[in-house]
């Protein structure tokens, strides 16, 4: 079979594509199928990110494998999607899919990010007092590295900034 | 999206005049992923779920809270074309996940074009701002200051301790994904390449090819980005990049003037041949053309080439893209005829401004 957009190569790649219940195929060279790019799905990697978070999933501790099958049905009471759904897709279907997971959750968070608590920014609105906290902890972190950078000057302004927000804290 | 120029012209108005370190960095990006606290995710929403998050981020936009970008175009996914699309995805203003698979998805665009507002792409609002040249600092401003605006007027899905929430958990946390694309020829052509890239990749940060396929880099281009977005605040993140970033910059510029002391004739011999082949080729296929106007951007760089102008090799990348072609020569090509269109809208451009 010869490629359908350049009808010149042998066609080398197939896709079939439904789209509400309407079938599509295509049949094309690996030189037509770079070209169209993104157009076509699957063609440009195989292999996705989420694919290799559902691997990190699966990687149980050991003695665990019994609570696994069970988790597999956990199901989030916000959006429907189960625990298995989840790690095959590697994406989460709503916020509350965090807190319905959370416990199965530190272990990935901590092989993608190295990390399990955000220290970045916090919304003004919903934010209130853990924005001041988190300020804080910032300025602190800065302070301790001018420190270390023998910067004692600025160490001493960022000291100084630290107190009046630990004031503000305490004062609601 | 009114008069259309979003899609006819190559070259973004963000992309033309000076900008810092120019010379090895084309662009600056960030992007910022956001939910709408009380909606399911695009992927697990319903269409009436999906509408409902279009409308309402949508309404910010209209809502004139914006107006201080200028005026703010927005548009629904299903009013373009296929082709308007991947013109769009050709100078990055859309991602290609939002111009296929969005469900009601929808865009609003600044009138410089460097800022793209995505809506019910993976998250349900993706806010990305590119600036020209290296300017990350910059670009983050940009971004936390429409970030900050939209914050005003709807409530994000957000936890103490996972940060932002997002349906991906490579995302959550800050939310941020910064990069830099950086044209590094010199140090591919002196073997250098796999040694910085894996260092870079060693502390936290991901390197890809920009236009080419997988890690494959085309035209020497690399985009350079932060993996990691939960356990670091946003200028931590920007600031790991963007010393990162300068110390490949000034890497590329010292394998540039070692070109220069050490084989000058041969780095002279490559520019001007792929100048020649550029200028009168009948047919170039993607590969070849993103490669040899790497060469010729170098040219520029080095002084190899006073006739040729940078930003018409910035225009040119975009411009030889499929999408751009087809459009540029108003139907579908197959293979042939786009190698051919291409040559020609090469050559017609290097001879006006030669």
């Amino acid at each position: 079979m010869l490629c359908q957009e350049c009808g010149q190569r042998p066609a080398t790649l197939h896709f079939t594509k439904y789209v509400n219940g309407e079938k599509t195929e295509l049949h094309i060279c690996e030189a037509c199928a770079r070209e169209k790019g993104e157009l076509i799905p699957g063609s440009s990697s195989g292999f996705s990110i989420h694919n290799l978070l559902s691997g990190l999933m699966d990687f149980d501790p050991v003695g665990l494998s019994g609570a696994k099958a069970q988790a597999q049905t956990l199901r989030c009471e916000g959006c429907g999607m189960t625990y298995g759904q989840f790690s095959k897709l590697g994406r989460f279907g709503c916020a509350r899919c965090y807190k319905q997971f959370a416990e199965r959750l530190d272990p990935l968070l901590k092989r993608v990010h190295g990390n399990t608590v955000h220290v970045g920014k916090v919304p003004k609105r919903a934010g209130g007092l853990v924005r001041l906290r988190r300020e804080i902890d910032g300025l602190k972190r800065e302070m301790q590295s001018r420190i270390e950078g023998e910067d004692f000057e600025s160490a001493a302004d960022l000291r100084d900034r630290i107190r009046e927000l630990e004031r503000e804290v305490q004062n609601g | 999206m009114g008069n259309r120029k979003y899609t006819a012209e190559a070259l973004s108005p963000w992309m033309k005049g000076e900008a810092p370190d120019r010379d090895v960095v084309l662009s600056s990006r960030v992007r910022i992923a956001r939910n709408l606290r009380h909606l399911p995710f695009p992927m697990m929403a319903s269409a009436a779920q999906s509408v409902e998050a279009m409308e309402r981020l949508l309404q910010v936009g209209e809502s004139g809270r914006l107006s201080g970008l200028g005026e703010v175009s927005s548009v629904r996914l299903t009013e373009l074309s296929e082709l308007e699309k991947q013109v769009l995805v050709e100078k990055h203003l859309i991602s290609p996940a939002l111009a296929n698979h969005a469900q009601h998805g929808a865009l609003m665009l600044g009138p410089g074009e460097d800022i793209s507002l995505m809506v019910n792409e993976e998250d349900h609002l993706r806010i990305q701002c590119l600036h020209a040249g290296f300017q990350l600092k910059e670009t983050w401003d940009t971004a936390s200051k429409i970030d900050d605006i939209f914050e005003e007027a709807v409530d994000y899905a957000f936890d103490e301790k996972h940060g932002f929430l997002t349906s991906c958990p490579t995302n959550v946390g800050t939310g941020i994904r910064a990069s830099v694309m950086m044209h590094l020829p010199a140090l591919v052509m002196t073997g250098q390449i796999n040694r910085i890239l894996s260092a870079v990749t060693q502390v936290g940060l991901a390197v890809r090819g920009v236009y080419g396929e997988g890690s494959e880099a085309t035209g020497n281009l690399f985009q350079v980005s932060n993996q990691i977005t939960l356990g670091q605040s946003e200028s931590e993140i920007i600031d790991h990049l963007h010393a990162v970033a300068r110390q490949i910059i000034e890497h590329e510029k010292a394998a540039r003037a070692r070109l220069m002391s050490d084989s000058r004739l041969k780095v002279e011999d490559r520019v001007k041949r792929s100048f020649g082949i550029l200028s009168y080729a009948a047919m170039i296929d993607a590969k070849e053309a993103s490669q040899r106007l790497s060469d010729l951007r170098l040219g520029v760089h080095l002084g190899l080439l006073p006739e040729v102008d940078e930003g018409m090799l910035n225009e040119l990348l975009v411009s030889i893209q499929p999408g751009f072609l087809q459009q540029a020569y108003g139907e579908a090509l197959d293979s042939d005829q786009r190698d051919m269109t291409r040559a020609q809208m090469i050559s017609s451009r290097l001879a006006t401004h030669a």
